[in-house]
């Protein structure tokens, strides 16, 4: 039910894109991906700092249910950023004739991709729980607090050697149509990431009980 | 006989549990031990024994439960109730003397006159003579005197040891024997586990039989030391 | 508070452990050398090009050795469970942590300092005069890289594939000094050099950041 709802929104929203914002001047239809792109990142990166929450929760509560939002919403927010990784090439190849310019935002979003990667991967390589709930909360800790770092860093460095700039700023030069579709757009994914992060928890917890049951099982 | 250097120190432990996974190697452990009591603990591999002492010294953090120590002239410091642990493992640096890795942990551990205690212990322990070689050259025997030696640094209150004769030669037993028998003597509490009856477990004034996690019997509740040694390896 | 004391107790241990045997920093230097070798024969290290790729290539091989010396850090207090000696030895174990960190600062700067003068003729870059400010990057990015190598090797040191996964964090944790070091050093060896402060910020700020992400987490790391 819930899940139609957003199903709706999401839908809404590519409607909103495609036939009620009005067409750019410079960058004609490819422009409207922007749409998805930007709404993308920013869902990812509300999808990892909710991570993040759950990653200080869990160091601090030890508490088992933070560590499935953890897992769950980080997993989300690399599939958004995987999105925002796709639809860069696609947006940049008919605007600049290239698929990938090394522009500061996308740079930095695709290290940002490396380090929740890696958060998964560490995931996998510790068998016991507990203390794979609590070093991968570590790391996710260490790798949130770098985020800002590399943003900041790589998009020094590019003032250092400038490059075509994928996507202009969100909302920046944007005409008022064009924004409310954007913000629009950017309530629509959020309500799929929550959606998605919340049917995701659900998987977790029924598989963390399914080993409840098998240790009480085990111990008769 | 001298009054001892520390101060006499009772263990609780409340309700311990210890989960790795989907095992659960401690279950409602509940245990009190007086101060200067020599508890022996018998039960199978995997029974719970170095766990239970790995959370009485404060290295694995219980899943659920507490331990609380008690005693005269407490002041609530945790140096003050830090354990000598002999564990499996000998815990020192291979590439390091006898001598140096004393010395790393009297330091460390602010041993007041770290060298004056290192020679004194290093003698005690009978390897005055190797103090200068390096530890890889250490027969099994010798490298249980400095892991026992390094336990005694601090002149702890507590001592733990996990099954401490593993790998020692009958006349390296003898020696172990005596080594905790002058322990006991001298006041201090110790928290021993073994597989069976020897020469060490009849140190014991108490012995207590863990079976997958819990305690199953207690000389305490009325066991005989004998059923709950000779047990162990059922 | 006995931090400083335990911590200089124990970078006494680290130190006189490594150059009795000094298998970390022949092994690292070696690396760093067979990397830079290899760097050469896929750009031209005598064309005007390659002082532009050199600070970037000298950054790269310092950055995969690191990620190579850093493992046994954690790995080896495994060994005769050592780490559980330190842990019961010490009252705060950000002092085991201290020690480590500084330690490793002091190899990896070893062997960069040593490798400058071989790596400054092979690319024809003049390091005479900029020299105390490369001293500079050379210790804010090495204090960087093992303040988080040393928090991670803890991590790694507890999960498989341990030789791989370390350089796996590390390397994507470690954009921030790759980039602000090499800007650093590519104004440094610039045939007018000049002080990048906006680089050498971004070294210190990073350093800063974790070195307190460390102190307020450390013990964790370390728990059983």
């Amino acid at each position: 039910m819930i899940g139609a709802a957003v199903l709706f929104l999401v839908g809404a929203a590519a409607y909103a894109s495609f036939y009620i914002a009005p067409e750019e001047r410079t960058m004609r239809v490819i422009q409207r991906i922007f749409y998805f792109h930007a709404a993308s990142a920013w869902a990812g990166m509300t999808a990892f700092s909710i991570c993040f929450v759950a990653n200080l929760l869990y160091v601090w509560r030890r508490d088992e249910k933070w560590d499935s939002l953890g897992v769950s919403s980080a997993e989300v927010g690399l599939a958004f950023i995987t999105v925002v990784l796709i639809t860069g090439p696609i947006w940049a190849k008919p605007a600049w004739g290239i698929y990938w310019t090394w522009d500061a935002r996308l740079t930095s979003t695709f290290v940002l991709w490396l380090l929740y990667i890696s958060y998964l991967l560490l995931r996998t390589l510790i068998e016991e729980p507990d203390r794979r709930a609590l070093l991968s909360a570590l790391f996710g800790i260490f790798a949130f607090i770098d985020v800002p770092i590399v943003f900041g860093a790589i998009r020094w460095w590019r003032t250092q050697h400038p490059a075509p700039v994928i996507m202009g700023g969100p909302g920046s030069g944007l005409e008022p149509t064009m924004r409310k579709v954007f913000f629009f757009s950017v309530l629509a994914l959020h309500a799929l990431m929550v959606f998605l992060i919340a049917e995701r928890y659900r998987l977790e917890k029924l598989r963390t009980d399914l080993e409840l049951v098998r240790r009480e099982l085990e111990a008769t | 006989m001298t009054p001892p250097a520390f101060p006499r120190v009772g263990l609780r432990f409340e309700n311990l549990d210890k989960r790795y996974g989907s095992l659960l190697a401690l279950r409602k452990v509940s245990v009190a031990i007086a101060p200067g009591e020599c508890v022996v603990f018998a039960g199978r591999n995997g029974s719970g024994k170095t766990t239970l002492l790995r959370v009485a010294a404060r290295l694995v953090r219980p899943s659920k439960g507490t331990i609380s120590f008690s005693g005269e002239a407490l002041h609530g410091e945790p140096q003050e109730t830090r354990p000598g642990f002999v564990a499996h493992a000998t815990m020192v640096y291979d590439e390091l003397t006898a001598e140096e890795n004393l010395l790393l942990f009297a330091r460390l551990q602010r041993v007041p006159q770290p060298e004056r205690r290192v020679d004194a212990l290093l003698q005690e322990v009978g390897l005055s003579d190797r103090r200068a070689s390096l530890v890889r050259t250490f027969s099994r025997g010798m490298r249980q005197r400095v892991a026992i030696a390094r336990a005694l640094l601090h002149e702890p209150a507590i001592v733990l040891l996990d099954e401490p004769a593993t790998g020692l030669d009958p006349q390296g037993v003898t020696w172990l024997t005596e080594a905790i028998r002058r322990l006991r003597d001298s006041g201090r509490t110790i928290l021993m586990s073994l597989h069976g009856e020897s020469e060490i477990s009849s140190l014991g004034t108490r012995a207590i039989r863990l079976d997958a996690g819990s305690i199953v019997a207690d000389t305490r509740t009325g066991a005989t030391f004998r059923s709950i040694l000779t047990f162990a390896d059922a | 508070m006995s931090l400083l004391p335990n911590t200089a107790v124990l970078l006494g241990k680290e130190v006189r452990t490594e150059f009795r045997s000094r298998e970390l920093l022949t092994t690292t230097i070696v690396f760093i050398l067979i990397v830079i070798v290899l760097f050469s024969f896929t750009f031209d290290p005598t064309s005007d090009e390659s002082r532009r790729f050199a600070p970037g290539l000298l950054w790269l091989a310092f950055l995969f050795a690191s990620s190579l010396m850093l493992q046994p850090c954690f790995l080896r207090e495994q060994h005769n469970d050592t780490l559980s000696a330190l842990r019961l030895s010490v009252s705060d174990p950000f002092a085991i942590f201290l020690a480590k960190l500084i330690a490793n600062t002091l190899f990896l700067l070893l062997t960069e300092l040593l490798l400058l003068p071989l790596f400054a003729t092979m690319y024809n870059v003049p390091v005479f005069s900029v020299l105390h400010w490369l001293v500079l990057v050379f210790f804010l990015a090495s204090l960087g890289i093992s303040i988080a190598g040393t928090a991670l090797s803890a991590i790694s040191a507890q999960a498989r594939m341990r030789e791989l996964l370390l350089p796996l964090l590390m390397l994507p944790l470690l954009t921030p000094i790759l980039v602000a070091s090499t800007e650093v050093t590519k104004a440094l060896f610039d045939r007018a050099p000049y002080v990048q402060w906006k680089g050498i910020g971004f070294l210190a700020v990073f350093d800063v950041v974790f070195l307190t992400a460390l102190w307020l987490f450390g013990e964790y790391l370390l728990e059983e």
